[in-house]
């Protein structure tokens, strides 16, 4: 994002990516680290960890008790191995579980009693946690545009922007841990709804062990004022961080969600299981759009963070409403199958994606749309690029259950291959089990095209700048689908991903 | 979710029992040898579960009973057999054992063929660089186990080289009389450089069957395989083609499958040499209590190859069709061309289609692509037939036809593709 602080970047952008990648140098540009001082837990992992970060939390019996029933489950859980994915084993006793600032020891009231160093940081990754300032390098795209933030360093939330005025409109946008405190009975109701304790190894490992995330309420009829989002950052040393999400949006509401992330360079894998659970209630929607850019190790796959996420929303009513938009560039190795429950009728899921690997990186990502309700609707779009000695896989789940009569269902999925040592693979599942529905998937792999190559090189790009506007021409139809303030970022930031691919 | 371990040793356990009253059959040295590396094969990776990724949308479990289930024969009505018409070597396999009396002197021109069994009893044969080799390739990177079980214990079989071009095909004819058969049978088929062969298969075969053709085409030769399964319900199979191309070699497959309780068609391919090609399509006529598996695995090995798989499925009264496919680029295969299309028309509410249309690509130049659709008969399409006065049935039969022309066109010789497309106008007639 620094390359966007000059506020130059606007619309049409292509020109100014291709600089933005010269003047990148290649680096991955978050990669700095915060110095200090941090409260850990100690290494490991058991029920005592688990009964600590729930202490420190100050959680309910029954939250605890959650978290151990999960604990207990993982215990008897395998690391799922059907991935395209070589995953180096994991020691789960060598890692930190809790890691706070500090100076977060006594929660702060309010943003300004943040800890100055703490609040660089986010300064530095251009996140604005002052409520007059807006994200980054959209000045004067939309006067008086906010953007609500929450900030997640490692375990903790620093705390959240814009409070008074979301509450106003009854807008619940707090932490999680907060959450826990102050609206008990959402969080009982809710947590665990969409993705059991159980659901799969990583999601296990979260219920048992996770810290702080965000916490989303749009009570009936509201449509939230100001777009919503959370920053994470990984910033202490073999720590996992394992966030939790929820967001129920209820009957007629609408909120649009962004989720950015960064974490430091270093020479160790990092672990990150996050769980994200969406609740979508009548005629309510939910857009939820990610950029990715955890550190995705270095030129020799070194490091990086191992991204293993379960994000999953359960349209539960009539004509609810989701959609997923991914931009994923960052991590070592991502496994991310963001997921729709259709089970309203009428209900609609969308899934936009791009998803970068180049050097060692490693991404099995895609969607599941589950069909349940009576003429539900879901669209896929995906699109795949790897470099380097990338594997890039599409794995993706269509199911039309035999109620979801008179369903529909599109999914394409392209890949572009940049060099002759990276992979890219499409693993699509298509299961119909009624006739009135209807199904059509595309799939399409092939390399950046020659023609377009030499028509750029002839007008004196040189190669770099023009394989960068090429792939940009490839995303454009998922990039189109971001908020404006994430679509710039990511522009700037598919270009970067893909710094040192060509010749 | 079963832990991995317990599920392997539960398959491994299934495989013991399985074969426990089993004697390997007796046979000259070469295929002794290869029996015994197919039954340490089997053995070590176990039988296929219903757990197992690869068998997600069939369950496997009648094609690994002790038994075969028994199931009523077929009656045909008086219709006469598919490729009745065309000029062929016909060879005769009754419940699985080869009639002498009702097949054709083993005679053509440029083509050797002889018996498995006969085979089995000499001490060397041109088929022990084949027999068991490819089965034992495809092994890898999915386990494929039922053939291992077949290159143990089938004792039928034919083994056929060309060494030129054939004057005609040869013809398999699998015909039931028993309620209860169990078939094993296994080919092996060579096509030397630059020959060419036609290899058609039809009929029930048996109550169970379980069928592995290995096939090595080389550099230059074409081997066209036409089969027609069906058209009894109460059958349960699983048929594996394995098939190497070497350079500019051609491989053509085509099977047309109408009713069987289980059929599962594996065909796994590779395209070893530059310039090769491999088009296996297959067209399938589900009604009833009918589940059928295509599972097909194309491996580019070598540059400038091209693939195609074409599927098409009709399906109605519950009938399960389940597609899945696979082209796999390896980092070498540059230039490659891969196209993959598997299509369903489900014709009421109870059929079903399962796909997982598979692309895992290593080579950046290269052009892949695949297309999977389902959905029920286009009522625009429909609308437009009734507005000129086609009645509904013929409409309707019309538009299943048109949708299956596409797999259809991919059998290369027109005499054989009209012959199974007036076949399949008259059964479908029959049932609307």
């Amino acid at each position: 994002m620094a390359a966007l602080d000059d506020g130059q970047l606007r619309e049409g952008v292509d020109r100014e990516t291709v600089e933005t990648v010269q003047s990148m140098g290649g680096a991955y540009k978050h990669g700095w680290e915060t110095e200090i001082e941090m409260d850990f837990a100690p290494k490991g992992l058991n029920e005592d960890i688990v009964r600590l970060i729930s202490e420190k939390n100050n959680e309910p019996e029954w939250l605890l008790d959650w978290r151990l029933t999960a604990y207990r489950r993982w215990l008897t859980m395998e690391s799922p191995d059907w991935a395209l994915l070589k995953i180096p084993e994991i020691d789960y006793q060598e890692q930190y579980y809790y890691a706070k600032p500090k100076s977060m020891t006594e929660k702060p009231k309010s943003l300004d009693e943040v800890d100055p160093k703490l609040l660089e940081t986010y300064a530095k990754l251009g996140i604005p946690l002052k409520e007059q300032a807006i994200l980054a390098g959209v000045e004067g795209a939309d006067e008086g545009r906010k953007v609500a933030v929450d900030a997640v360093f490692d375990s903790v939330s620093l705390g959240t922007t814009f409070k008074k005025e979301l509450a106003e409109a009854g807008v619940i946008f707090c932490s999680i841990s907060e959450a826990v405190q102050e609206h008990p009975d959402l969080v009982k109701k809710y947590l665990g709804s969409v993705v059991p304790q159980n659901d799969n190894y990583f999601a296990a490992l979260n219920s048992a062990v996770f810290s702080d995330g965000s916490f989303v309420y749009i009570p009936a009829g509201v449509k939230c004022p100001m777009e919503l989002s959370t920053y994470f950052r990984i910033n202490a040393e073999n720590t996992g961080q394992f966030e939790r999400t929820l967001i129920i949006a209820e009957k007629g509401s609408y909120v649009s969600y962004l989720e950015g992330c960064t974490a430091p360079k270093r020479d160790t894998a990092q672990l990150h299981a996050a769980v994200v659970e969406i609740v979508v209630l009548e005629e309510a929607e939910v857009k939820y759009s990610t950029v990715q850019n955890w550190f995705p190790g270095d030129e020799d796959g070194k490091g990086g963070i191992y991204n293993f996420v379960t994000k999953r929303a359960d349209c539960r009513e009539d004509r609810a409403k989701v959609m997923w938009t991914q931009v994923e560039t960052g991590s070592a190795i991502t496994w991310k199958y963001p997921s729709c429950i259709l089970r309203g009728d009428e209900a609609q899921g969308e899934f936009y994606s791009i998803a970068i690997a180049n050097n060692w990186q490693q991404a099995d990502t895609g969607t599941k749309m589950v069909h349940l309700g009576r003429n539900t609707r879901s669209r896929i779009v995906s699109k795949g690029i790897s470099a380097g000695q990338a594997q890039n896989t599409y794995r993706g789940l269509v199911s039309m259950h035999p109620k979801a009569r008179d369903s529909r269902n599109y999914t394409q999925c392209d890949s572009l291959l940049i060099g002759d040592k990276c992979g890219a693979h499409t693993v699509p599942y298509i299961e119909v089990r009624n006739a009135s529905s209807r199904v059509e998937h595309e799939a399409t792999t092939s390399k950046v095209d020659d023609d377009q190559l030499f028509y750029c090189r002839s007008r004196g790009m040189d190669e770099e700048e023009a394989v960068a506007l090429v792939v940009n021409g490839f995303c454009k139809e998922v990039l189109q689908e971001l908020p404006m303030e994430f679509a710039m970022e990511a522009q700037a930031l598919v270009a970067i991903s893909l710094e040192g691919s060509v010749g | 979710m079963m832990p991995r371990a317990k599920l392997k040793a539960q398959k491994i356990d299934a495989a013991e029992a399985r074969l426990a009253p089993l004697i390997l059959p007796k046979g000259g040295a070469w295929i002794t040898a290869a029996r015994k590396d197919a039954q340490a094969r089997l053995l070590q990776m176990g039988l296929p579960s219903k757990r197992d990724e690869y068998w997600k949308y069939t369950d496997p479990r009648r094609l690994i009973a002790d038994q075969a289930e028994a199931g009523a024969l077929h009656d045909t009505g008086g219709e006469t057999p598919v490729f009745d018409c065309i000029d062929r070597v016909k060879l005769v396999f009754v419940d699985g054992v080869f009639d002498a009396a009702a097949s054709d002197a083993p005679e053509l021109a440029g083509v050797e063929i002889c018996q498995l069994a006969q085979a089995a009893q000499s001490d060397l044969h041109w088929a022990r660089d084949l027999y068991g080799k490819l089965e034992a390739r495809g092994q890898a990177p999915v386990e494929r186990s039922l053939a291992s079980f077949n290159t143990a214990y089938a004792t039928q079989g034919v083994l056929i080289r060309a060494t030129g071009k054939a004057e005609k095909p040869v013809s398999l004819i699998y015909t039931r009389s028993a309620e209860n058969a169990d078939a094993m049978l296994h080919h092996v088929i060579r096509v030397e450089a630059g020959a060419e062969l036609t290899l058609l298969e039809n009929g029930p075969c048996a109550a169970r069957f379980n069928q592995v053709i290995e096939a090595d085409i080389a550099a230059g030769a074409t081997l066209h395989h036409v089969r027609a399964q069906g058209r009894d319900h109460e059958r349960a199979g699983a048929v594996h083609i394995f098939a190497a191309l070497g350079a500019g070699a051609q491989l053509k497959s085509f099977t047309l499958t109408a009713n069987g309780a289980l059929i599962r068609n594996e065909a796994v391919i590779w395209l070893d040499g530059e310039d090769g090609s491999a088009h296996i399509a297959g067209a399938t006529v589900g009604d009833g209590a009918f589940h059928h598996d295509d599972t097909v695995f194309i491996t580019h090995a070598a540059p400038r190859c091209e693939s195609r798989q074409v599927f098409k499925k009709v399906l109605r009264h519950g009938a399960v069709g389940v597609f899945q496919g696979k082209i796999l680029v390896e980092q070498p295969a540059q230039l490659t061309d891969g196209y993959q299309i598997s299509q369903s028309l489900l014709l009421d509410e109870n059929a079903q289609f399962l796909a997982k249309p598979e692309l895992e690509i290593y080579a950046d130049d290269v052009k892949c692509s695949h297309g999977s659709t389902s959905g029920e008969i286009d009522p625009s399409q429909l609308f437009y037939l009734r507005a000129r006065g086609v009645s509904e049935d013929d409409a309707k039969l019309l538009l299943v036809l048109a949708f299956l022309a596409e797999a259809l066109e991919e059998i290369g010789d027109p005499a054989l593709a009209e012959d199974l497309r007036s076949r399949l106008e008259g059964w479908l007639k029959r049932h609307s």
